[in-house]
C-alpha cells in the first residue's frame, strides 16, 4: 500500500493540554480517507500537523514521503470555515491561485466555477456558505495536488449542500486519483464518501482501517453505531 | 504574489498616486512665481524672505511640512498595519498559505513591495518639497518672528531630504509588525499610530541633538532690549542671524562668571526707560554662549536619521519575519479557541435536551433520526454546528 500520510508516535501538546498523543497511522494514497470524532478530539491538530501549519511536539510525520510544510505545490489545503477574500470577487480567486501555484489548471478552474453556476464576477464575500465552499474546492483541486485535505469542509453547509459538496468530492477524487482526507463530527457526512476511516477521541487514534473492514467487524451495526462502539472504548 | 499585493493594496497604492500628483501639481505650478522672487531679491535675503512671508507661500511651506509629518503616520496606520492583521482577522491567511508559495516568502513580498512603495512615495513628496523650497533654504530658512526656521531646524528636518524614505519604510515595517503581533486591525492601526508619534517626536527631540557632539561658542555681547527677546523668568535671548542654516540647540546669555543672566531688580530697568536700561545692560560685559549644529553638518545628521529608521526598519522586518512560524502556532490554537467559544448550542436543524438525568442530542430534519446520549460519546455537550468566526 502507497501511503499518503505516515505518522509515527505523532503528539501535539497547547499550553500544557494534550491535543493529539501517540497517534500512529497510515494514510493510504489513492484512497478519500475521513477522519471522525467529536470536537476536541485532535481533528483539527491532526489535519494542521499535515499541512504544516503547526509542529509537532512529538513523534514523526511523513506527507508524501516528505517533512510536512514542504511540498506546498502537492498538498492542497481546504481550512476549517473555508476562508476567502471578502473583497475579491471569484476570477480574482482564480487569478491569485494562477500567479501562486505551478500546477495551476485554469482551464479546470472557469469551467468548475461555471459548472456549478457561479458568477465569476461575484465577489467572494457574497457568496453563501456552501458556494464559499465550492471556490475554496475549486482552488484546492485546480492547484492539482497529490493530496488534498479538507478541515471539516461541510460544517457550515446545509444537508442537502453537504450532499452535493461530497457527492462531488467523491467524482473528483476517482478521477483524477487524487488523496483526500476529510474531517467531520458527523459520521453521515463521511460514510458516503470514504474508503478509509479514523476514529479520533480525545487526542487518540481510536480505530483505523478501510471502512467495509471495520463495519465487518460489527456485523449489524451501521456506520453511525460502529463509530460510537470505537468512541465508547474511550470512556 | 506581486499581483496579489498590489490587489490588496490598490487603494493604498492610488491614494497614495493621487496624493503625489496633487502635491506635484500644487508645488511644480507655484515653484516659477517663488524662484522669480529669489531671482528679484535673491542678493538681499530679508528682502526676499519679507515676499516670501506674504501671499499663498507660508500655506504651502507649512502645508508641505505636515504632509510629510502626516504620511509616515498614514502609511503605517493604513497601509502597514492592516496587510498581515487584516489576512489573520478574516482567517483568509490560512487560504493564502496554503497556495505554492512559503510563508516567508509571502511575508518578503508583501514587506519590499508595500515597504517600497511607501518609500518611494515619501522620497518623491520630499524631493517635490525640498526642491520647491531650495530659494527659501538659501535665505537661511522661512522667517518666523525674529528668526528663521532653517531646514535644519526641528521642526522642518524630517520632512526633507532623504529622511523621511527612511520614515516611511520605519512606519510601514511598524505598521506590519504590529499588525502581525495583534492579529487585528483596528487596535493595530491605533498602536501603531501611538508608536509612530513616540518615535517621530522622540528622534529630534531626544535622539538627533546626540548623534554628533554639536559646536558652540561664546562671544561678548552688548545687551539690550530692543532687538533681544526677554523670557518671564528675565532671561534674555538674542537670535543667531549669523549662522544661516545652523541648527540652534541653545542660545544663552550668560555673566562673567559663566552662569545664565537674568535680569534683576536694578532701578534702571524697573522703572528707568528702556535707554537707562539698555546703557545699565551695556555695563554688565554679558556674553553670548551658543551651542549648534552647523550648517555644513546638514547632509551627515540626514544620512544618520535616515540609518537609523532604516535599520529600526530592518529590525522590525526580522522580528515579523521570525514571528511568522509562532504566530502560525497562535493561528491555529487561536482559532480552535474561537471556534469552541463561538459556538451556537442549538438551531434549526438540532433540537437538544439538557433535563438532569438524561442529557441528549436528538438529530432533527434528517430522515434518519437519531437520538444520542452525550455520556456514550465521552462529551458533556456536542457540538453539532457552529457559525464561522474571525481567525
Amino acid at each position: 500500500m502507497n501511503t499518503a500520510i505516515e505518522t509515527q508516535g505523532l503528539a501535539k501538546r497547547y499550553r500544557g493540554k494534550q491535543a493529539l498523543a501517540e497517534c500512529t497511522v497510515a494514510v493510504p494514497a489513492g484512497a478519500i480517507t475521513g477522519l471522525v470524532g467529536p470536537n476536541g478530539a485532535g481533528k483539527s491538530t491532526f489535519l494542521n500537523l499535515v499541512t504544516g501549519m503547526l509542529a509537532p511536539s512529538g513523534g514523526s510525520i511523513k506527507v508524501l514521503g516528505q517533512a510536512p510544510g514542504t511540498q506546498l505545490a502537492r498538498v492542497g489545503f481546504v481550512a476549517q470555515d473555508t476562508p476567502v477574500y471578502a473583497g475579491l470577487s471569484i476570477a480574482d480567486h482564480l487569478r491569485l491561485g494562477a500567479h501562486l501555484n505551478p500546477g495551476w489548471d485554469q482551464s479546470y478552474a472557469q469551467e468548475r466555477i461555471a459548472r456549478l453556476g457561479l458568477d465569476a464576477k461575484q465577489k467572494a464575500g457574497k457568496l453563501s456558505g456552501g458556494q464559499r465552499a465550492q471556490l475554496a474546492l475549486t482552488m484546492a483541486i485546480a492547484k492539482r495536488p497529490a493530496l488534498l485535505i479538507l478541515d471539516e469542509p461541510v460544517a457550515a453547509l446545509d444537508p442537502l449542500a453537504r450532499r452535493g459538496f461530497t457527492d462531488d468530492l467523491t467524482d473528483v477524487a476517482r478521477s483524477t486519483g487524487m488523496s483526500v482526507v476529510l474531517s467531520s463530527h458527523l459520521v453521515s457526512d463521511l460514510e458516503r464518501t470514504c474508503d478509509w476511516l479514523i476514529v479520533l477521541n480525545g487526542g487518540r487514534v481510536r480505530a483505523a482501517g478501510p471502512l467495509r473492514d471495520l463495519l465487518a467487524a460489527h456485523p449489524g451495526q451501521s456506520t453511525e453505531d460502529m463509530v460510537l462502539t470505537y468512541l465508547e472504548k474511550t470512556s | 504574489m506581486t499581483w496579489l499585493t498590489w490587489r490588496q493594496s490598490r487603494i493604498q497604492f492610488l491614494t497614495a498616486a493621487a496624493a503625489l500628483v496633487i502635491i506635484a501639481l500644487a508645488y511644480g505650478l507655484t515653484a516659477s512665481g517663488l524662484n522669480h522672487l529669489y531671482a528679484v531679491y535673491g542678493t538681499h535675503p530679508a528682502e526676499f524672505l519679507a515676499q516670501v512671508k506674504t501671499g499663498k507661500y507660508p500655506l504651502l511651506y507649512f502645508a508641505g511640512g505636515a504632509i510629510m509629518y502626516l504620511a509616515p503616520v498614514l502609511i503605517g496606520a493604513f497601509w502597514g498595519a492592516p496587510m498581515i492583521a487584516r489576512e489573520l482577522e478574516a482567517g483568509t491567511s490560512r487560504l493564502v498559505w496554503n497556495q505554492s508559495v512559503t510563508r516567508t516568502r509571502w511575508l518578503l513580498v508583501k514587506l519590499a513591495i508595500g515597504g517600497g512603495a511607501a518609500m518611494a512615495f515619501a522620497g518623491i513628496a520630499s524631493l517635490l518639497l525640498s526642491w520647491w523650497s531650495a530659494p527659501i533654504d538659501k535665505a537661511g530658512g522661512f522667517p518666523v518672528g525674529t528668526s528663521q526656521l532653517s531646514r535644519f531646524a526641528p521642526l522642518m528636518f524630517g520632512t526633507r531630504g532623504i529622511v523621511p524614505v527612511g520614515a516611511a519604510a520605519l512606519a510601514f515595517t511598524l505598521g506590519v509588525t504590529v499588525g502581525l503581533l495583534l492579529r487585528r486591525v483596528i487596535p493595530a492601526m491605533a498602536v501603531t499610530v501611538a508608536l509612530l508619534a513616540a518615535l517621530l517626536f522622540a528622534m529630534p527631540a531626544a535622539v538627533s541633538p546626540h548623534l554628533i557632539s554639536p559646536a558652540q561658542y561664546t562671544r561678548p555681547v552688548v545687551a539690550n532690549l530692543t532687538t533681544m527677546t526677554m523670557t518671564g523668568s528675565g532671561q534674555l535671548s538674542d537670535p543667531v542671524t549669523d549662522m544661516p542654516g545652523a541648527w540652534i540647540l541653545s542660545d544663552q546669555i550668560i555673566t562673567s562668571s559663566g552662569t545664565v543672566f537674568a535680569l534683576p531688580d536694578v532701578p534702571a530697568c524697573q522703572t528707568g526707560t528702556q535707554a537707562q536700561c539698555d546703557s545699565w545692560l551695556a555695563r554688565q560685559s554679558l556674553r553670548q554662549h551658543v551651542v549648534y549644529q552647523p550648517a555644513s553638518r546638514y547632509w551627515t545628521f540626514q544620512i544618520l536619521e535616515t540609518l537609523i529608521w532604516l535599520a529600526i526598519a530592518v529590525a522590525l522586518a526580522g522580528v515579523s519575519w521570525r514571528r511568522i512560524r509562532a504566530a502560525l502556532r497562535a493561528a491555529a490554537i487561536g482559532h480552535e479557541r474561537g471556534f469552541r467559544e463561538h459556538v451556537q448550542w442549538v438551531d434549526a436543524e438540532v433540537s437538544c435536551s439538557t433535563a438532569p438525568g438524561r442529557t441528549h442530542a436528538s438529530r432533527a430534519g434528517s430522515a434518519q433520526s437519531i437520538v444520542i446520549p452525550l455520556r456514550r460519546l465521552g462529551m458533556r455537550r456536542i457540538l453539532i454546528s457552529s457559525r464561522p468566526v474571525a481567525g
